[in-house]
């Protein structure tokens, strides 16, 4: 009897949760809601919790504590949906179509990196969702943007990255501050195989002598044997396409061995606070992917506002940064369309221009026309050095200063 | 040769380092604690704490961090795992249920790891110097690791092969029907076991996070290759697990300086199904039945 009271009660609550919800439906847009599909756990973790997690949660809080997104007139807060990924495609798109269909989010903010931006992009396509793929660097970019008018590539293709940096090498050697023999190593995974493919012909047509050219699985707890072997062919640059643990374990053994090359390039992680608390003074002149405009006043009160919102925790200087900017460029174009029509929104940021933290971004076929793409450490900042066209561009400092005692 | 040989070495103490404790806790206690590499990290998190909190050094850390290690998983044996052994008619049933339970364990443990530590990766610096040994340069604090790993496992094996309760560890490891028949409290050894694999495999953690990069989803990685060690090595046997553990690690190095750092991984699981092949109760295994 109690049960059974109990039972319709719930019904009917139940059926007067739904009608409230057909009749804020029915009147005008009283929040936005956003969702998004992140990796909380699983190996992805690591990447998404510096990278992307910060920028969603500060960037929601910062829009609704300045009254939420314009909406012609009024400001209207947004509401956002989050689910766990567990760092796997099939949950990734599992969530999304959650997110589309049982949840009815308005706008949808990218997974982190390149595997699941690119496993998320068909559904998000055929569904008319934009798509600012802030952390995914594929050489696909230019052809996806093509196929998925409703997808835009913030970090750019891995010909891109390998190019800059061989331009930038070509450049140091013909101003004789480098000679001409490069160790490259690449971990056996999606960004090093990308990167390494396009930067040995790139190498090579630049008439570079490549005398280590190998690559490790992903997970390899020692890499005292490729340092050692790199150290014994005394080559002037050195480059690492990896992933953060290697990117540290490199580094450190490098400086335990004493291998010092003009020119030291790792890969992903280099961008983050993690290697500057690890390796303090030591830091100074290690180039890496990536970097940032450290000397511009939106980037430095971006820095900021990071701390201060994340406890004093700060961004890694590469993504973050795109992605925030990502977020300001999806809500300055909402509030231009000012309605939640999402095909006026994918059309505003095909041929807006907006104003974001690494300066303007004006995307052509949906990709932004500048990138970093070579970083390097100098008095505890990451600056962006390469390519040397872009706004606040530092020069190099080369050779590397000689590694210190810590 | 001489430096991949002796970075070889250092790897291999760290993997039987690794596996120390597995051995104990699956050779004797018979639970197959998948949430080995979650206690691992733990002890990780809890050395980086005390070292950037209280700049205390790991290796002091372990005063603190072996003997909380041994009370939580005697803790965890006596709340969540004794129920289970009561239960268990066979040993192989016991093997399935801990399996099951322990799997559960590492999504909790991680679940409070991410959410106290977020997923971000840590690393610290300690004893990040250069040490010359043989005329080759090696890393102090991997070769500390080494040292502490032969330092453990060789007064653990001594422990285990000449004093009166190392007896019974091991009597209850081949037979615990039989030593009950001698007056050995079998539940009580079998406890003390789990908890001491525990308190190793936290030693084991402190160690690493001076080296290692970690985060707190990465416990999995260290509970396969602890496996790895412990299966090949012979489960149960400490010997085994430190000489599968060296030769692991000598010819992973090797591999890489002489022929390919990409063939690491390869050599590995031939190495291992080589053994398995030749031993299936592994180096030091006698087949049991």
């Amino acid at each position: 009897m109690t049960t059974s009271t109990t039972r319709r009660a719930l019904l009917l609550a139940a059926v007067l949760a739904a009608g409230a919800g057909f009749a804020t439906a029915a009147a005008a847009q009283t929040s936005i809601k956003i969702g998004y599909v992140l990796s909380r756990t699983g190996p992805n973790t690591g990447g998404a919790a510096v990278t992307t997690l910060p920028n969603y949660e500060m960037w929601a809080k910062e829009v609704n504590d300045a009254g939420g997104i314009k909406l012609g007139e009024k400001r209207v807060p947004i509401e956002i949906v989050a689910y766990d990924d567990r760092s796997s495609a099939e949950e990734a798109v599992r969530g999304i179509e959650r997110l589309i269909n049982q949840d009815k989010v308005d706008f949808i903010l990218p997974p982190w990196g390149t595997g699941l931006n690119l496993a998320v992009g068909p559904i998000l396509a055929r569904e008319g969702y934009p798509h600012l793929a802030a952390t995914a660097v594929t050489d696909k970019a230019p052809e996806l943007a093509k196929r998925w008018p409703n997808s835009f590539w913030l970090l750019g293709t891995s010909t891109g990255a390998a190019e800059a940096l061989v331009d930038l090498l070509v450049k140091l050697r013909d101003e004789k501050k480098i000679g001409d023999t490069v160790a490259m190593v690449a971990i056996a995974d999606g960004f090093g195989i990308d990167l390494s493919t396009a930067a040995r012909p790139a190498l090579t047509k630049a008439k570079f002598k490549l005398a280590y050219d190998k690559s490790y699985p992903i997970g390899t707890q020692d890499l005292a044997p490729i340092i050692n072997d790199v150290k014994a062919l005394n080559p002037d640059v050195f480059v690492a396409f990896s992933y953060p643990p290697d990117t540290l374990a490199l580094t450190e053994q490098s400086r335990i061995a004493g291998f010092n090359p003009k020119i030291f390039y790792t890969g992903v992680g280099t961008a983050f606070p993690l290697f500057n608390q690890k390796f303090g003074k030591n830091t100074e002149g290690v180039m890496g992917i990536g970097g940032w405009s450290g000397d511009s006043a939106a980037i430095k009160d971006y820095l900021a506002r990071h701390k201060a919102a994340r406890n004093g925790a700060e961004p890694d200087r590469w993504a973050s940064a795109v992605t925030y900017s990502s977020l300001q460029i999806l809500q300055q174009a909402i509030e231009r369309v000012g309605k939640v029509d999402r095909a006026a929104v994918i059309k505003e940021l095909q041929t807006g221009s907006f104003d974001t933290v690494i300066g303007k971004v004006k995307f052509e076929n949906n990709l932004p026309t500048r990138y970093w793409w070579v970083g390097q450490w100098q008095g505890g900042d990451f600056y962006g050095v390469a390519p040397a066209g872009n706004v606040g561009a530092r020069a190099a400092i080369v050779p590397k200063p000689a590694w210190v005692a810590p | 040769m001489t430096n991949a040989i002796l970075t070889g070495l250092m790897l291999g103490g760290m993997y039987a380092l690794i596996a120390m404790g597995l051995t104990l806790q699956y050779g004797v206690a018979r639970i197959m604690n998948l949430s080995y590499g979650e206690v691992l990290i733990a002890a990780a998190f809890g050395a980086q704490g005390l070292f950037t909190g209280w700049a205390l050094s790991p290796f002091a850390g372990l005063a603190f961090v072996i003997p909380v290690a041994f009370l939580l998983n005697l803790a965890i044996y006596r709340v969540l795992l004794s129920p289970l052994v009561r239960r268990a008619r066979t040993r192989d049933a016991l093997e399935v249920d801990s399996i099951l339970a322990t799997f559960g364990l590492a999504f909790i443990l991680q679940g409070i790891m991410l959410s106290m530590f977020g997923g971000a990766y840590y690393s610290y610096s300690y004893l990040a110097s250069p040490v010359h040994l043989f005329g080759e340069t090696i890393a102090a604090n991997r070769l500390a690791a080494l040292a502490v790993c032969i330092l453990l496992g060789g007064s653990l094996y001594l422990a285990l092969t000449q004093t009166r309760g190392g007896t019974a560890i091991r009597a209850v490891a081949v037979d615990p029907a039989a030593a009950q028949l001698v007056a050995i409290d079998v539940a009580r050894t079998a406890a003390f076991t789990f908890a001491l694999g525990g308190a190793l495999v936290a030693s084991a953690g402190v160690l690493i996070s001076t080296f290692l990069t970690f985060s707190a989803t990465s416990g999995v990685v260290f509970t396969m290759k602890a496996l790895i060690v412990v299966v090949m090595g012979g489960v149960g046997n400490m010997l085994g697990c430190l000489v599968a553990g060296l030769l692991l690690g000598v010819s992973e190095a090797l591999v890489a300086s002489l022929i390919d750092p990409g063939l690491t991984l390869a050599v590995n699981f031939a190495l291992f199904l080589v053994v398995l092949l030749v031993k299936p109760a592994g180096l030091f295994g006698r087949a049991s039945r």
